[in-house]
């Protein structure tokens, strides 16, 4: 039962709150892609033992998607950051980086 | 014997007597008792049967570790199976019965694998069951099953009278356990200025030091720990609760406790269970320690029990649990057991101290007291049969030759203690091994983290491995303090003395080079009859791994998840491993600590609280006229309109036959309402939908598919164009919800800089659609809008009023009959509705559910989300290319649609079925192909979707997907016909057009 913040109306929302969305940072490929992009993109998720981003919405809150950096073995959350983005904010890599070293 | 003493007993009353049954016999407690001590008062030593060889079984324990004493409580709706006497309070009345045995517990049949038990050791069932392969099935399974397992389930037909609660609670801290550590470290952090809430499994207060004796800051126990109760109760800042047991905990500080709170008082105004939901910023555990068994032979005598609830019984029930009690040893602790016997006058004529050193302190005040100790001695072999008659001795180094034959009714055995850390390694807590004290416990430095990386339980006294009194009460002062933030406290530290024991010996098995007929009836695990043997058979066949042997030799399973068994099990497992203990490990500790009832799981949500229903602003007229419901959603939708006297079937027909003929209405209110609006929405809506939405103009409506970045077709409706920058978009009854958040998912996530809102109105408006030949008529005589053809011409919508009432009336039809759909604002929805009854009463207005539109639909081969989708079809499966536009670069599942199997020409297509003569095929009938497949079974070539009876063609239809079946106009083949649950026969149906009714589309177009 995680507790997560959510960056936009700054609630510390438990899991009740929220649905799952599964790892951050997709590129989607589209119509023209090759069946390995495209695959790659629909099926192939990164399973860590260790830090994960992955997106969550407040589905019973603001109702806004956003992302958090998890780590899947200690709960441990290193962030969380709004969705409109194509990668994670510098505070959030340095602080990963830290974790690891 | 056992027997009730003539004095003590801290926890009873005796001025009050309790009546009550066992297995139908009127027997007499005292308020305060348990199970267990009443019917130890009463003699009652034998209390059930083994799981697997139906070995007799007395109790063990006097606390929740209790893995015998398990009894069915209660009779009809309030029958209970496997509740634990040491842990249930006796109540009057309360009928008691023992299990798992046949005809009677004294006289038992199945006991009869006892004598067999050399024949039934670990892994018996997997070897011995093999073959022959269909004797599992009739012979094996049934005689397993009727031998094995503990209670009888409560009959199929008991509904549960009584009423559960969830309790939800935040807090600063929570302390889980009531001894005196989680006394002192409640007081600590209560004095510090958190938050707590403090929680103790049983009705008292005090643990073990109550019982055990000594002195903190100068007072007994007994009155320190009403001191501080009465100083927790003067802090507003500190909740405490008896009867709830701290039951697991998750992660980022989330608990679930378990309070017993009517158990006692069967049939009172209170909720029975109540589940608390605790989100704790900080858990301290303070769930002291379990005294863990030894193995030697005949430990599973009725009669052979821990030592600490020998004292136990004596102290706080005032119960013997025998005349004459040897006592078995490896620490110094168990001579509190000879003390507290000897003080009740009760005779000890032997202590067998594993050690050769003998004890320290303890051992001197009662060798003091003229109890012989024998050093350097074990138990050889428990004499009795449903109860102990004696002991033989050994050397505990030897291999067991006896040494002596002592006679008594009790043996107290004590092999240590075990902290309970099950709490601590829920949500991840690690454990270290201290080789001294011979047990695990909590590693303070690898402790479950929170979401900010910080420790977030912390394990305090005997829970952490501190037995001694003053060791224990500072550490959880301390670990008080601490998760408080570290403030300061306005009292003291409680002081008691240092612990002063001899160290304790580890003893596996006793003696230590026990012979194997002596292994063989030395019992690891007394709910599941696993055996030192068993556990070292396991080791030699492979199963080197804890997690594994646990599973072959079921050591630790079933409801008492092995509390008493798991450490000498694993003890056993590393030596026959040749392995260190911590080497092996433990197995994964899982909630809940001990079992909960599932409906404290479930709580109010049962009958009409399960799930909120979402109802129609027409749902009181429907619910008036006798409608027949369906759930569709969370929402109740009427089904049809059964008159007095019809069926179902009688009312449908009628139905759809009234608005074929003439008018009928149907509440669409639950139809799904989504704006989209802003300048990019067109853009948006042709990356939703597989059409182009676009390029519909404003005043106009427009059918569509939405299918999911996987290509599969997820839901459809009509798209009505408001305005050049706003969209009403329909989905299906179900979908709305689901369709929003789609949305929202695609343009918070991916298209987050187009410019587009989303509304999700569907509950703002009622929508009913006016349905038949003469819905114009009917819309005309209410007066306010120009329906006619010219001004209102099929798919389009115009704003107005109808009689009075803002409306938006949409000219579409799924019945394929000239139909509107009249929105208005949801409180107006039963105004409207009433009058298009009274003005549409020429014209036979029939209001008719979702059997009628369905059955109409299929009759103009509309398709149906979920029926002819599953997750699995695309729209070009349904024929529905049109509805694809050529003309886009992209939309959600295009790119999914081209891959290879997807383009397949072998996908099943969809055709309309029509039987020879006319009867319904079966919903969901296979179309059988030649040939079998690697199976054995048939080969199919389609499935049936939908299938209706038809009163307007007065014949079976029926659609479904057909391998190539657009090009097999005309042909017939073969469905399964399902009849009793079983495969019987088959129906021939002919493939034709989907289009059943009207093809022409003259009567929606008039």
């Amino acid at each position: 039962m995680l507790i997560l913040t959510c960056p936009y109306c700054g609630v510390a929302a438990d899991e009740t709150e929220l649905a799952p969305g599964g790892e951050a940072h997709l590129r989607r490929h589209g119509p023209d892609s090759s069946d390995s992009d495209f695959e790659a993109y629909l099926f192939l998720r990164r399973n860590p033992r260790g830090l994960h981003l992955e997106r969550w919405r407040h589905a019973h809150g603001c109702g806004k998607w956003f992302h958090a950096a998890r780590d899947t073995m200690t709960m441990e959350v290193l962030g969380t950051y709004p969705a409109q983005v194509t990668a994670p904010p510098p505070e959030i890599v340095h602080a990963s980086d830290a974790d690891t070293a | 014997m056992s027997h009730r003493l003539s004095s003590g007993g801290r926890l009873i009353d005796r001025s009050t007597s309790v009546r009550f049954t066992f297995n139908g016999t009127y027997l007499r407690g005292h308020a305060g008792d348990t199970l267990a001590s009443a019917l130890l008062a009463n003699d009652r030593m034998l209390m059930g049967r083994s799981f697997k060889y139906h070995r007799p079984r007395g109790v063990v324990a006097s606390g929740a570790e209790e893995p015998n004493a398990l009894l069915g409580l209660g009779t009809g709706d309030r029958f209970e199976p496997n509740q634990r006497a040491t842990v249930t309070e006796l109540f009057e009345d309360a009928a008691l019965s023992s299990q798992n045995h046949w005809p009677t517990l004294e006289a038992d049949v199945g006991a009869v694998n006892a004598w067999l038990s050399r024949f039934l050791p670990a892994g018996f069932y997997y070897k011995m069951f093999m073959y022959p392969r269909p004797f599992w099935k009739h012979v094996y399974e049934p005689f397993i099953r009727r031998s094995a397992g503990l209670g009888r389930a409560p009959a199929a037909d008991a509904r549960d009278p009584d009423r559960y609660e969830h309790f939800y609670i935040h807090t600063d801290v929570l302390v889980v356990g009531g001894g005196v550590a989680g006394l002192a470290a409640a007081k600590a952090a209560g004095e510090a200025g958190a938050e707590v809430l403090l929680i103790e499994q049983d009705p008292h207060w005090g643990g073990r030091a109550v019982v055990d004796g000594g002195e903190i800051d100068g007072m007994a126990p007994e009155a320190w720990v009403t001191a501080t109760l009465a100083a927790l109760k003067a802090m507003d800042n500190v909740r405490i609760r008896t009867r709830t047991m701290g039951s697991g905990v998750y992660d980022h500080g989330y608990a679930l406790a378990y309070e017993r709170v009517a158990d006692h008082v069967p049939g009172s105004e209170a909720p029975r269970h109540r589940l608390w939901r605790i989100r704790a910023r900080r858990i301290v555990t303070a769930t002291g320690a379990i005294e863990r068994p030894l193995a030697f032979a005949g430990n599973d005598v009725p009669g052979v029990m821990l030592a600490s609830a020998v004292r136990d019984y004596v102290v706080n029930y005032g119960v013997a649990t025998g005349q004459r009690t040897v006592i078995a040893t490896n620490n110094d602790d168990a001579y509190r057991t000879a003390l507290a016997l000897h003080d009740a006058g009760l005779e000890v004529p032997a202590i067998l101290d594993a050690r050769d050193g003998g004890g320290g302190a303890l051992a001197d005040a009662v060798r003091a007291r003229g109890i012989r100790v024998l050093a350097g001695r074990g138990i050889a072999k428990v004499k009795g049969g449903k109860r102990v008659t004696g002991v033989a001795i050994c050397r505990q180094s030897g291999e067991g030759g006896v040494l002596d034959m002592i006679p008594c009714d009790c043996v107290a055995m004590s092999g240590g203690w075990s902290p309970v850390v099950h709490l601590w390694s829920h949500a991840g807590g690690k454990l270290t091994w201290d080789a001294t004290e011979a047990m695990f416990r909590p590693d303070g430095a690898r402790a479950p983290r929170d979401q900010d990386g910080d420790a977030m339980v912390r394990a305090v006294g005997a829970a952490n491995g501190h037995l001694g009194l003053a060791e224990a009460l500072s550490d959880a002062w301390e670990g008080g303090t601490a998760v408080a933030g570290g403030g300061g406290t306005a009292s003291e530290m409680p002081r008691a003395a240092s612990r002063d024991e001899a160290p304790l010996a580890p003893v596996w098995m006793m003696p230590a080079a026990a012979k194997p007929a002596l292994r063989r009836k030395a019992w690891l695990d007394f709910q599941n009859d696993v055996k030192v043997s068993d556990v070292a058979l396991a080791a030699q066949e492979g199963f080197e791994s804890v997690e594994h042997a646990k599973r072959y030799t079921t050591l630790g399973m079933a409801t008492d998840q092995g509390k008493l068994s798991n450490i000498n099990g694993l003890a056993v497992l590393s030596q026959a491993l040749g392995e260190d203990i911590p080497q092996v490990g433990t197995t994964t500790f899982r909630p809940p600590y001990t079992p909960i009832s599932l409906s404290a799981i479930a709580g109010e949500a049962r009958g009409e609280l399960f799930q909120p229903i979402r109802k129609t602003p027409l749902h009181d007229w429907h619910d008036g006229q006798g409608a027949a419901w369906e759930p569709v959603g969370h929402w109740r939708r009427p089904y049809c309109f059964p008159r007095s006297g019809e069926t179902k079937h009688d009312a449908v027909t009628r139905e759809i036959t009234a608005t074929r003929g003439g008018l009928g209405l149907l509440d669409a209110s639950t139809l799904g309402k989504i704006i989209v609006k802003g300048p990019d929405a067109a853009r948006f809506l042709d990356m939703l939908y597989t059409n182009m939405m676009s390029s519909l103009k404003v005043g106009a409506c427009r059918y569509g598919l939405m299918c999911s970045e996987n290509g599969f077709l997820m839901d459809d409706g009509v798209v009505a164009r408001l305005s050049e920058d706003t969209f009403l978009v329909h989905t299906t009854t179900g979908g709305a919800d689901r369709i929003h958040g789609h949305m929202e998912e695609w343009l918070q996530t991916e298209w987050w800089d187009w410019k587009v809102w989303t509304v999700n109105a569907t509950e703002q408006y009622a929508q009913i659609a006016v349905v038949g030949p003469k819905s114009r008529a009917v819309l005309e005589k209410l007066g306010g809008m120009d329906v006619s053809a010219e001004a209102l011409p099929f798919m389009r919508w115009s704003d107005g009023t109808l009689a009075g009432i803002p409306a938006r009336v949409f000219r579409i039809s799924f019945s394929g009959e000239l139909s509107f759909e009249v929105a208005v604002p949801a409180n107006r929805g039963r105004a409207l509705w009433d009058m298009l009854l009274e003005a549409g009463e020429e014209f036979g207005v029939t209001p008719y559910g979702t059997e009628a539109l369905h059955v109409m639909r299929a009759e103009k081969g509309f398709i149906m989300i979920g029926d002819e989708t599953d997750g699995t079809v695309i729209p070009q499966d349904l024929g529905l290319d049109w509805a694809i536009s050529k003309k886009k670069e992209d939309y959600i599942g295009k790119r999914a649609q081209a891959r290879s199997h997807m383009a397949s020409a072998d996908r099943w297509k969809l055709v309309g079925l029509e039987t020879l003569d006319g009867a319904v095929l079966p919903d969901g009938a296979y179309a059988i192909a030649d040939g079998r497949n690697a199976n054995g079974q048939r080969n199919t070539q389609g499935r049936v979707t939908s299938t209706y009876y038809s009163p307007t063609l007065k014949r079976g239809i029926a659609m479904g997907l057909v391998k190539d079946g657009p090009d097999r106009m005309g042909e017939e083949i073969d469905f399964t016909r399902v009849e009793d649950g079983t495969t019987g026969g088959t129906m021939r149906a002919r493939i034709v057009s989907t289009v059943f009714f009207d093809p022409e589309g003259e009567k929606q177009n008039v």
